[in-house]
């Protein structure tokens, strides 16, 4: 590092690395739109193999919703940091004079604004589809916007530890899919109790306790992961 | 102490000291895991209500106990190569991987065997069921991470990562999914639970945990001297000992 480049704070660093994940994703909407695709496709699906029956559907709503979004999460996740990985900005940003988890957030940040967040946003639509009460809508759509944080996190651990495997994808969801779990069962509890009539927010307590536990470590395990995948 | 620890860490001090430990752990192992198994399968008196089926627990909670303790063994061994990259840290970990996924898979098997005869049916979605099929998940995970890497040193610390993110979870996940058990289900199957196990059934049981640890350090052991001999196959000290042997 030359001595003339002044060091910029660790906010400084870390809203650089946001900016310029966030602009790549913003210039390729296709991108962005096909994980809400995919969540609409599969959400499709259940009603052809479930049958059609309002009744059924509604209880069985927000687990389909909770792992249809853990799917697509997973899917999402699985190239987070193999183009960084291929073009080589990945050494770049292992060799900054700035703590890589820190650099690690704001991208994984930037994913989760374009994916987890979006996802969340546009969940009550799916609920409704799936004859989700109008109660739940709501729960659903918090209840997806703290658990995202936690899927986002956890996926790109995944992606971190496999970016230098080829053919990682289907590993990295063997990987992360048993971590996923207390997400699941948190998420689609609250949903579930919200639209029995049931009080939420324990579990949304507990999600947010999630999503703010992973957001202290996760990014310390991720800069780790990102390291060993670079000497691979 | 401290000398003992840095001399761990030494290749052919280990693999010689190993050897040692191998040698009397080996035999103990074997007197113990006779001796449970006839004392709980033969001496031991019949459950009054599950008759002779319940003899499965000689092998089925000792097989549990040991899985979990095994992936505490895995993420401490990691934990250690991650932090003082010891390389037999590396080798304990990736040695202690698939016997824990043996053991917890032997526990689920012979869980569901149990399970046929006791509640009419292999499987049954209980918490403890489902808390140990994820386990075995993150054990497969761990093994599949390693065999995916080329480069074997990297696929050691990524394991190393991978199971100390999955230690932090453990917990979390016992108590989610307790919490998902006692929510979706209201308890419909009561284990013999509330009346204190009898002393005549507990002490071979003891005896057989007491002896699946021992299994699982001969494994282990067995399986790391394995791993050793792979990898120093070239270098002069294996060499100088197999010619002495």
């Amino acid at each position: 590092m030359s001595a003339d480049v002044p060091l910029l704070s660790l906010r400084a660093a870390f809203a650089r690395q946001f900016l310029r994940h966030f602009k790549a994703l913003m210039s390729s909407p296709a991108d962005m739109a096909n994980p809400l695709l995919f969540f609409f496709m599969v959400v499709t699906l259940f009603p052809l193999g479930l049958g059609p029956d309002p009744e059924r559907l509604s209880t069985m709503a927000p687990g389909i919703l909770w792992v249809v979004a853990l799917l697509s999460s997973l899917m999402v996740s699985s190239k987070l940091f193999a183009s960084d990985y291929e073009d080589g900005s990945l050494e770049q940003l292992a060799i900054a004079p700035y703590p890589l988890s820190v650099l690690v957030l704001g991208e994984v940040t930037a994913h989760w604004l374009a994916t987890g967040f979006l996802l969340a946003v546009v969940s009550p639509l799916f609920g409704v589809m799936l004859g989700l009460p109008q109660h739940g809508l709501g729960v659903l759509c918090y209840s997806l916007l703290l658990g995202t944080v936690c899927l986002t996190l956890i996926g790109a651990m995944g992606s971190a530890l496999t970016v230098s495997i080829r053919r990682g994808g289907l590993l990295m969801s063997l990987l992360i899919i048993p971590l996923n779990v207390p997400v699941l069962i948190f998420g689609t509890t609250a949903v579930s109790e919200a639209i029995i009539g049931g009080n939420p927010s324990t579990w949304l307590a507990l999600l947010g306790g999630l999503a703010m536990g992973s957001l202290a470590l996760v990014p310390l395990a991720i800069s780790a992961a990102l390291r060993v995948s670079l000497d691979n | 102490m401290w000398t003992f620890i840095h001399k761990m860490g030494s290749p052919p001090w280990f693999f010689r000291f190993s050897g040692t430990v191998v040698k009397w752990l080996l035999p103990l192992t074997l007197v113990l895991l006779a001796v449970g198994a006839a004392w709980g399968l033969l001496v031991a008196p019949p459950d009054f209500r599950q008759g002779n089926s319940y003899r499965i627990i000689y092998i089925h909670v000792p097989a549990a106990v040991v899985a979990l303790a095994g992936y505490y063994v895995m993420a401490f061994a990691g934990a250690v190569s991650l932090i003082w990259r010891i390389k037999m840290a590396d080798v304990t970990m990736r040695a202690a991987a698939p016997v824990g996924a043996v053991l917890t898979a032997v526990a689920l098997v012979t869980g569901a065997i149990w399970g046929k005869p006791t509640w009419g049916t292999w499987w049954v979605w209980d918490a403890r069921i489902t808390s140990m099929l994820i386990l075995l998940f993150l054990y497969l995970g761990v093994v599949a991470l390693f065999e995916a890497y080329e480069n074997k040193t990297a696929a050691a610390r990524a394991c190393a990562v991978l199971s100390l993110v999955g230690t932090v979870n453990i917990p979390i996940i016992y108590k989610s999914v307790d919490w998902w058990y006692s929510l979706h289900q209201p308890a419909s199957i009561k284990f013999t639970g509330e009346s204190a196990i009898d002393s005549s059934m507990l002490y071979p049981l003891l005896l057989m945990i007491a002896a699946f640890y021992c299994l699982f350090a001969v494994t282990v052991l067995l399986n790391m001297r394995a791993e050793l001999v792979w990898s120093h196959r070239e270098s002069g000290w294996l060499q100088q000992l197999v010619r002495k042997a």
